[in-house]
């Protein structure tokens, strides 16, 4: 820690002098040519330079854009300070998996789209500054030692364990409770390892916040579906609280002619092989297609990490086919950006109508159409509408899918009282609780398919949520703390107000004293007369 | 991790392994499988439960070393473990209660097929088994299958039992008559013909679908196969479909996605053993 004397306060009108510091990295050139990560974080100064950026506004609105409501203005200040360390305390208190979330979440709509500075220029790179702090605390897991709470003696089981679960987890823990982690696949993660490329987030970073869950005494059982290896009714009989976290993990296709053939995968099956699967690496048992000329249906931030990853396994030619325009690709802009710059061609307003193949039965092109857009429709979004006569031929070798995802039915289906609405997403209460009495659900299972952040949300507040029926008289206890210490806090903050407001009338007396004085002593010093 | 306790070879490629796996054991039904990796970097591979003792907590894994990821898995000793077994995935096969079954086992499907036939005798069913191979060597499980009814078993060599395939001897029973219900697994050509055999007679069929996976979970939807013109995945619809409504044409093409490179591990799986052998050879 360095010492927090020596470092000046700026002004606002300073802070405000500061412009945003963007984030180094990898030149696009030589980034396309393996994994490594695109972004190369902050250093030091730049994050020293950023934190002062921030206003330390009273009301702080980035808090409220936060899904997970973590103390922004509170960590930023400490880096501010020169204080890394206390900056990585407060961030952990809040968030489990800060170095994920600094590199990604949709901080332009979240945190940074509420920062006061974003009105009038840019706002305050707040996923750039979590992100250095989070991996601060990564790199100095020995100066973060770990608070040991005492055993609540409840056990909790958690579902998957992507960001919903593993946050999630990682609450019930602070409260003491025993949490079982049951992860389909070999390697704890979900979507952070098998979908998510390594280039945008490395796995052993993801590996690193599993670890660090480990080290607060979650327990995670690989290899386990449930559904199939327990049922949802045993879990309920081995454990206190079940929280289901298991996501949207059935993948949606066009639903048009040749969509078998061979080379043409979901971006769930091509992801997984190679990330989780490593088959990015060439001496790898998990074979995937190296496609040359590679198009990849959709415009989300999955249908990014598809296409960055077909140029990094050699396709000279890595297409995105979206039906609608670049305004409206639902994919964050910096992916977008980052395809563009790595060379993605866009075929935009083009909707595929049959993928074409060989007699082999390999994949040899897409016929398409042109699309222009109409109407909004009632996502808000302009309806796209063929152009008639307007078909074409894109050729390629290889189609990736990745139009989206929807539940999977496997847990669902095994359990005809959890209700279920109408798509197959579980329906819960406010408190995040489904149709049966201490299951819990959050994430994409719930909500269908949406951000790393917003199922941490939900893993937290489902924590919260488990946490109060596990024990509703600490609950209540913790209730009443709060108001307490909310009402201690309003009235601090109305004698704090109050002082103000009489410390400004004093001054303002005393300037209008001052004011007084020196009329008086002007007139006395006046001559009599214009008398020269 | 999950240990190997014994290893046997049935036939010259074949190999059972009896792996401990007590929550498995315990739960798994006829039709189930388990996806398989050896260790930290190998494949993900399905492999049918072909039989399961749930007082020992173990199941038998019946592998046929073809590619380099089963190589590695057969090489497994008894002592040492295998990384990561997921399971009983798949939905269990639907055994009719009543009549007269048949079970047709081809090569290594014949360890598919144990499992089903278990299932009908524990219920009572009567059950014939029909099991083939090339040749005698190639020809597995007729001891175990014996337990739940009579065995015929045809080589196409007529080294051992009937000299034929296994449709020959399937036809003669369709044709005596009495056959409510057939149960076929083996070589996509095998299980095509036998499909193509049963329809005109009218007799329900249902095979098991060695499909290309990774989860087997539903989840990345590369074990997507043709039933009756609907796509359906083999690891959570199946793996057991109505043989009847099966495009196995498409099914035998998506099985060659990786051909060329699985040809080229199993070069390289060799080249490297080759100085090894060398060695062995000189000494």
């Amino acid at each position: 820690m360095t010492d927090q004397a020596e470092r000046p306060t700026l002004t606002n009108r300073e802070k405000m002098a500061i412009e945003r510091n963007s984030m180094p990295e990898q030149a696009a050139q030589t980034r396309v040519l393996d994994f490594s990560e695109v972004n190369l974080g902050f250093t030091e100064l730049l994050a020293v330079s950023e934190a002062e950026r921030c206003l330390q506004c009273k009301n702080p609105t980035c808090i409220e854009g936060c899904p997970v409501r973590v103390n922004i203005p509170r960590f930023i200040d400490l880096v501010a300070r020169g204080d890394v360390h206390g900056a990585a305390e407060s961030l952990l208190d809040d968030n489990a998996l800060p170095c994920v979330t600094g590199r990604v979440c949709p901080q332009e709509t979240q945190c940074e789209g509420k920062c006061l500075r974003g009105k009038k220029g840019a706002p305050v790179a707040i996923g750039a500054l979590e992100r250095y702090v989070a991996d601060w605390a990564l790199t100095h897991r020995d100066q973060m030692p770990l608070t040991v709470h005492p055993p609540s003696g409840k056990r909790v089981a958690v579902v998957g364990s992507g960001p919903a679960g593993l946050t999630a987890a990682g609450e019930l823990a602070k409260s003491g409770h025993h949490v079982t982690i049951f992860e389909a696949f070999h390697a704890a993660g979900g979507v952070l390892i098998y979908g998510i490329p390594e280039f945008r987030l490395p796995k052993d970073i993801v590996q690193s916040e599993v670890d660090r869950l480990r080290d607060q005494g979650v327990e995670i059982q690989v290899d386990a579906v449930i559904g199939r290896t327990w049922t949802l009714h045993e879990l309920r009989e081995m454990y206190d609280a079940v929280f289901l976290a298991v996501g949207a993990g059935l993948p949606v296709f066009m639903n048009v002619p040749g969509e078998h053939l061979k080379g043409v995968y979901s971006a769930n099956e091509y992801l997984t092989r190679v990330n989780l699967m490593g088959a990015f690496r060439a001496d790898s048992d998990t074979p995937v297609l190296h496609g040359q000329r590679v198009a990849v249906v959709g415009g989300g931030n999955v249908a990014m990490d598809a296409v960055r990853t077909a140029r990094r396994m050699g396709a000279s030619e890595a297409i995105i086919v979206y039906r609608r325009g670049h305004d409206e690709l639902p994919a964050r802009r910096e992916e977008v950006h980052h395809a563009e710059q790595e060379g993605v061609r866009f075929e935009l307003q083009v909707a595929p109508t049959e993928v074409l193949g060989n007699d082999e039965r390999w994949v040899t092109g897409l016929r398409c159409v042109r699309m222009e857009l109409g109407e909004p429709d009632e996502s808000g979004r302009r309806r796209p509408v063929e152009v008639p006569g307007s078909e074409f031929i894109l050729p390629c070798d290889m189609v990736v899918v990745a139009i989206g995802t929807r539940s999977n039915p496997l847990l669902t289906a095994s359990e005809p009282d959890l209700a279920i609405n109408e798509w197959g997403y579980l329906i819960v209460d406010d408190s995040g609780m489904t149709s049966l009495p201490g299951v819990f659900a959050g994430g994409d299972i719930v909500r269908g398919a949406a951000t790393v952040i917003l199922a941490m949300g939900d893993g937290k507040r489902a924590a919260n949520a488990i946490a109060r029926y596990l024990d509703p008289e600490a609950a209540k206890a913790a209730d009443a703390a709060a108001a307490a210490e909310a009402a201690q806090a309003a009235e601090a903050a109305q004698a704090a107000r109050a002082a103000r407001v009489a410390e400004a009338v004093e001054a303002a007396k005393a300037a209008r004293a001052a004011k007084e004085a020196a009329a008086a002593v002007d007139a006395a010093s006046r001559p009599e007369g214009p008398t020269a | 991790m999950y240990p190997v306790l014994a290893a046997t070879a049935l036939s010259p490629n074949v190999t059972r392994l009896v792996v401990e796996a007590p929550r498995i054991a315990q739960v798994r039904q006829p039709g189930q499988f388990v996806i398989v990796r050896r260790g930290p970097d190998a494949e993900r591979i399905p492999l049918t439960i072909a039989d399961a003792d749930a007082e020992a907590g173990t199941i038998t894994l019946v592998i046929q070393a073809v590619g380099k990821s089963t190589m590695d898995l057969v090489e497994v000793a008894p002592g040492d473990s295998i990384a990561d077994v997921v399971g009983p995935l798949g939905s269990p096969t639907e055994l009719l209660t009543t009549g007269h079954a048949v079970c047709v086992g081809g090569g290594v499907g014949t360890a598919v097929v144990h499992p089903i036939a278990q299932g009908l005798a524990a219920l009572g069913v009567p059950v014939t088994s029909v099991i083939g191979g090339r040749s005698r060597e190639w020809v597995i499980f007729e001891e175990e299958l014996r337990r739940y009814g009579p065995v015929l078993v045809c080589t196409d060599d007529g080294s051992y039992g009937r000299h034929g395939f296994v449709t020959d001897a399937l036809r003669d029973l369709l044709d005596e008559g009495g056959v409510d219900h057939v149960y076929a697994v083996g070589p996509v050509p095998m299980m095509k013909a036998v499909s193509a055999l049963t329809l005109p007679y009218k007799v329900p069929t249902l095979v098991s679908l060695n499909a290309i996976m990774v989860d087997g979970t539903g989840m990345c939807g590369g074990c997507r196969v043709s039933i009756g013109g609907v796509s359906k995945y083999a690891c959570v619809d199946g793996p057991e479909f109505d043989a009847h409504q099966v495009d196995f044409g498409l099914l035998a093409d998506r099985l060659t996605t990786y051909r060329d490179f699985e040809q080229a591990a199993v070069a390289r799986r060799t080249a490297c053993l080759l100085p090894a052998l060398a060695e062995a050879a000189a000494r």
